[in-house]
């Protein structure tokens, strides 16, 4: 089966856009990764800011933050945040639950990576909906295995 | 083979005006082993810390789930609003089930 064809039958619900890096070895793994933390709810691609360095030096040590858009108040908040590696060994990185005594919807944190790759961060609000962004990082020297 | 968990450090400011959304920082020695490495002729075993609990004055402010993905010697910056003076208490989980903790007071006048 084409790799485009099995993408549409892994259904819409979660859009992987075409990845220029190798990110497609774990394809099967990622989605039911994904589908584990947040379920099947389409994600608005907006809402999220993420910073990383284009070119990381080292892949074991990757620095990351991600910012969520939103007030932080009782009403609207956000309740959790994950993190997805595309091209990893393993896709999960990392999942935080938040509350609203966090005063900004703000997680940095360092991550590895074993080679470039696409990062995927989903974070779901208070209201229930989920927002999406991702962020190509390339590596000069994989973090995982060696 | 490891030994027990070394404390986490916290980067937490020892005071704040009420109401201020103040940086938290803390880092934990630990090696993240997570088996995978050298699984040709001898893996490494296993050894990684899966998740850290975050209470102000008791109450859960921030929980983390770690997997694989994460880096070693675990680095983790949030930001908290500060009502009052609060104890901050932070703890972390291996996979064995072991933990390790540490607290800081942020004092508000």
């Amino acid at each position: 089966m084409a790799r485009s064809t099995r993408r549409a039958a892994l259904g819409g619900a979660i859009a992987l856009i075409a990845l220029p890096f190798a990110a497609v070895a774990q394809d099967d793994a990622l989605v039911a990764a994904i589908r584990e933390q947040v379920g099947d709810a389409e994600p608005e691609e907006d809402g999220i800011t993420l910073r990383a360095p284009s070119v990381a030096e080292n892949g074991a040590q990757v620095p990351l933050t991600v910012l969520v858009d939103s007030a932080q108040t009782a009403a609207e908040h956000v309740t959790a945040i994950h993190l997805f590696a595309a091209g990893n060994p393993t896709p999960g990185i990392a999942s935080f639950q938040l509350t609203p005594l966090l005063g900004r919807a703000e997680i940095q944190t360092r991550i590895r990576l074993s080679q470039a790759q696409q990062v995927i961060v989903l974070a779901r609000m208070n209201d229930g909906r989920l927002r999406r962004a991702t962020v190509e990082i390339r590596v000069t020297t994989g973090g995982c295995l060696t | 083979m490891s030994g027990a968990l070394t404390a986490p450090r916290l980067r937490v400011p020892r005071s704040a005006r009420a109401g201020e959304v103040v940086e938290i920082r803390t880092l934990i020695e630990h090696p993240m082993e997570t088996g995978i490495r050298g699984a040709g002729d001898r893996p490494a075993a296993r050894d990684m810390l899966e998740r850290l609990v975050v209470r102000v004055n008791g109450a859960v402010a921030l929980q983390a789930s770690l997997r694989n993905g994460i880096s070693p010697n675990p680095y983790l910056v949030f930001f908290l609003r500060i009502e009052r003076t609060s104890e901050l208490e932070f703890v972390f989980f291996d996979e064995r089930g072991r933990s390790t903790r540490a607290t800081a007071r942020i004092a508000v006048a």
